[in-house]
């Protein structure tokens, strides 16, 4: 058998519509109790490759397996073991909050007792028990969002899927629907999300996969992702009339042991370094030694940015057509 | 997937599109009034005059419409059936359900009980009110239940072309347009407001291979005539519906199959 660790594994998945390929060659596995993001801009397959671990959408090729079930063969199995939210605001105008979820009581064949037992708890949660009897229509965009988290959980789920759960939100509902997502984590639910917010996927996801044009670039810890750029960097600025002491000073930088390459700039020197904190000081009594005034050290660590445009070629936004929203 | 869990599905689904016509309370009374107010009544009286009750072979014109009224109800409400399942498309609300472990049909079966019930609670309001205006039903009240059964048959074809439409199209728009052009000339090319025999030759043709004639010409002598001409009638509308539902059913399924995989 599989690692038991392992939730959902995905192996060469396709999907084409026609004549466009929504997904290329997707591989990756999910482990248990992860909170585990897809980041890519708009259009990168996101959605598709949530709508076919949810079994809503066959895939052209390629397998993918939810807790050790073929999303194909065995979707009905999936579809009991999974909760779901998707993108758009999925609801109906004209049912109340808690008739959604007494809906989809009926449709995951919960008791009525167990179910309104959900329900009382699930309102709680994403706090909207005061207007639970309104119907769906006078909520805000957040309250909608809301009702859509409390409907993807209402079944108690193995695995949560979230598509964008925060788009829209402002900064107040996009941090409290941060903190259900790790008390989710925290009850053993494993979560997969898309986003194509850097900053979410920053400080939610414990791994994450970068997707652009169908196909994933790479996969990681944020933090490992950042680390594997090269770690942390310098930058020094020389004063202007000293440019040519440039060369000298590269190479007495880079005869220090805790500097990895230093590059040279129009303005100073690049250094990338292993540990700030002790490189910082030996820099500093390199300049002095050799005689170089600095106008300014910065300190620079690597963000996701850097990560996503080191390995897609560019920005998340401005990457596609239909990236000016915002 | 146990018998128990299937009822469970389909009355939850169901009781929501109960819960959505019961906030939107002025459009179901307007569902039900339109169809007599419109056709029964304001046909009725325009061309009771220029009617020959001869060719009708009828009492009067309302009793002759009143048979065709009743099936274009039908018609009407079947064919727009699936129009709300087309909006659950659209807004994501359709793969929200689909995600659930349900049976793929479920949401179908809802859809079609619940619009069948509509129409039969519009199919007694439309008696009613042609009794209001004189007519008397010559097969009485087991005539009814028949009328009422054949509705529902011919419903459950209907529901499935329109399901199958509302699973096709690209947008909504098309959906309508398409709907009006099946729908007009599937009642002017039936016997729905006038009887084959005052029709011209290329029409009556036309409206031959029509099954809402067929339909109609099951019920309207279950209004006019009496058990001994509407039985025959009667069987063999039962027999072309088994057929008209069996091709709808399964051009629908596989629309439906095609959209949900
Ligand atoms: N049903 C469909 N028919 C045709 N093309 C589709 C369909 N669904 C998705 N696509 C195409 O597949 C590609 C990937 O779409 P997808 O919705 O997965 O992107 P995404 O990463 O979720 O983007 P976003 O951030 O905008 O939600 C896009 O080019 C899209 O146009
Ligand atoms: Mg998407």
């Amino acid at each position: 058998m599989m690692d038991p660790a392992v939730v959902i594994d995905v192996a060469r998945l396709r999907k084409t519509f026609g004549p466009v390929t929504a997904i290329e060659d997707l591989s990756f596995t999910v482990h248990a109790g992860e909170i585990f993001g897809l980041l890519g801009p708009n259009g990168a397959g996101k959605s598709t490759t949530l709508r076919i671990l949810i079994t809503v959408l066959p895939p052209s090729a390629g397998t993918a397996t939810v807790l050790g079930h073929d999303v194909v063969t065995e979707a009905d199995t999936v579809r009991s073991l999974i909760g779901y939210v998707p993108q758009e605001r999925a609801v109906d105008r004209f049912l109340t909050g808690r008739e959604h979820l007494e809906l989809l009581g009926g449709l995951y064949h919960l008791s009525r007792t167990e179910t309104q037992a959900r329900i009382a708890e699930l309102l709680k949660l994403v706090d909207l028990e005061e207007h639970a009897d309104r119907v769906a229509k006078t909520y805000s965009g957040g309250m909608k969002r809301k009702l859509d988290i409390a409907c993807g959980l209402l079944p108690n789920p193995k695995i949560v899927f979230l598509d964008e759960p925060t788009l829209g939100l402002d900064v107040q509902s996009r941090l409290r629907i941060w903190d259900y997502i790790r008390r989710l984590r925290e009850q053993g639910i494993t979560i997969v999300m898309t986003t194509n917010y850097l900053e979410e996927a920053d400080q939610l996801c414990d791994r994450l996969a970068i997707i652009d044009g169908g196909t994933i670039r790479v996969i990681g810890s944020p933090l490992e992702l950042k680390t594997g750029l090269g770690g942390d960097s310098l930058a020094l600025t020389i004063k202007d009339h000293e440019t040519e002491k440039l060369p000298r000073l590269r190479d007495g930088v880079m005869a220090l042991p805790l500097v990895r390459d230093v590059r040279i700039n129009p303005t100073g020197l690049d250094v990338l370094v292993e540990s700030p904190e002790k490189s910082l000081p030996a820099v500093i009594e390199v300049a002095q030694r050799l005689d170089c005034s600095l106008d300014g050290i910065e300190y620079h660590r690597p963000r996701l940015d850097d990560v996503f445009v080191a390995h897609t070629g560019h920005g998340l936004r401005g990457g596609t057509p239909d990236a000016a929203e915002e | 997937m146990t018998f128990q869990h299937y009822k469970q599905e389909v009355l939850a689904l169901t009781m929501r599109w109960v819960r959505r016509l019961s906030r939107e309370k002025f459009s179901m009374l307007f569902t039900l009034v339109q169809p007599m107010l419109f056709w029964l009544i304001f046909f009725g009286s325009l061309f009771q005059r220029a009617a020959n009750i001869q060719i009708l072979d009828a009492p009067n014109y309302m009793s002759f419409l009143a048979g065709g009224v009743v099936v274009m109800t039908v018609l009407n409400n079947g064919l727009a059936g699936g129009v709300d399942l087309l909006f659950d498309k659209e807004n994501g609300f359709l793969e929200r359900m689909m995600s659930t472990p349900i049976h793929r049909s479920s949401v179908i079966l809802s859809r079609y009980l619940f619009v069948m019930a509509i129409t039969g609670m519009q199919i007694l309001v439309i008696l009613s009110i042609a009794f209001v205006f004189g007519v008397r039903l010559e097969t009485g009240l087991p005539g009814i239940a028949v009328i009422l059964a054949i509705g529902m048959l011919f419903g459950v074809g209907l529901t499935a072309i329109s399901m199958g439409i509302a699973f096709s199209v690209k947008s909504h728009g098309d959906f309508f347009s398409l709907l009006g052009f099946l729908s007009l000339p599937m009642i002017f090319l039936s016997s729905a407001l006038v009887p084959l025999s005052a029709m011209p030759g290329w029409m009556q043709v036309v409206a031959m291979v029509n099954p809402m004639t067929w339909v109609i010409d099951a019920v309207r002598p279950l209004i006019i005539t009496g058990w001994d001409a509407a039985i025959p009638q009667v069987a063999l509308a039962f027999l072309i519906l088994a057929i008209f539902d069996a091709v709808c059913l399964y051009g629908g399924a596989k629309a439906f199959r095609r959209a949900i995989g």
